[in-house]
């Protein structure tokens, strides 16, 4: 699935996406994404971790439900978007699913270019529109607690921004 | 057939992950199709009620009221997501 290749000197041809149970290295990826083009400048990363939303209680877990095919599908969707906004020689998006603890790393966004603006503009674009389209859902529990995280309006306004 | 998937808290409620239905002839679109979906069971009427909890997917692709369902279409319905 990747994107027409960019004149420049860019060796990468387009988005790399995944979604898997297993942690991800930050340091790693980003090393990997940046390590063979000298034509970058700037790199942007976002690590989104679980907060801990019961006060420190030591049995707290949250739990992503995703659905397999139409996730990789709609991020892949939102990273060829940014692909083809920005000048980028590199986008990478990690998103993790299943049942995660405080502190577990949730979700990774990379965006390498030329120039730092397009960096930080295109990290935020995406993770911005993943949480709005990538179809995740998180389940919060806690001792007897069960909730299912509802959506919030302040998440659509900030994608919505990204239209103007 | 249609293939219809739930998931999160819309699984739960109607009590299952996936059915397979066959349309009666008026279902033609995604507005048709939940009207008719609240009709089968208790279950499903009280996972659809609430017209602004439900999103839905035809193949995978954000679908709006007025898109059409066909035989063979996978149709996905659940809350709005909560991801990143």
């Amino acid at each position: 699935m990747a994107a027409e290749a960019k004149p420049g000197n860019s060796k990468r041809s387009g988005p790399e996406i995944r979604v898997q149970a297993e942690d991800f290295d930050p340091g790693q990826e980003l090393q990997r994404l940046t390590q063979d083009d000298t034509g970058i400048g700037a790199v942007v990363s976002f690590v989104g971790l679980v907060r801990d939303f019961a006060d420190q209680k030591s049995d707290s877990s949250m739990t992503l439900e995703h659905y397999p095919g139409m996730t990789e599908r709609q991020i892949m969707a939102i990273a060829e978007q940014a692909w083809q906004r920005w000048p980028l020689n590199g986008c990478l998006v990690v998103h993790r699913h299943g049942r995660l603890l405080p502190g577990d790393r949730i979700v990774l966004v990379i965006a390498a270019s030329p120039h730092r603006k397009a960096a930080f503009e295109a990290c935020e674009f995406l993770i911005d529109w993943l949480k709005t389209k990538a179809p995740f859902w998180k389940l919060e529990q806690s001792g007897a607690m069960r909730e299912w995280v509802e959506s919030r309006g302040s998440d659509d306004d900030a994608a919505a921004r990204w239209n103007k | 057939m249609i293939k219809l998937l739930y998931f999160a808290l819309l699984r739960e409620r109607v009590g299952v992950p996936e059915e397979s239905l066959s349309l009666p002839p008026d279902v033609k679109d995604v507005g048709t199709l939940l009207a008719w979906l609240r009709e089968q069971s208790p279950n499903h009427a009280a996972a659809l009620c609430d017209p602004n909890m439900v999103r839905v997917a035809v193949n995978q692709d954000y679908a709006a009221l007025t898109d059409p369902v066909r035989a063979g279409d996978e149709v996905a319905l659940f809350p709005p997501v909560t991801g990143g």
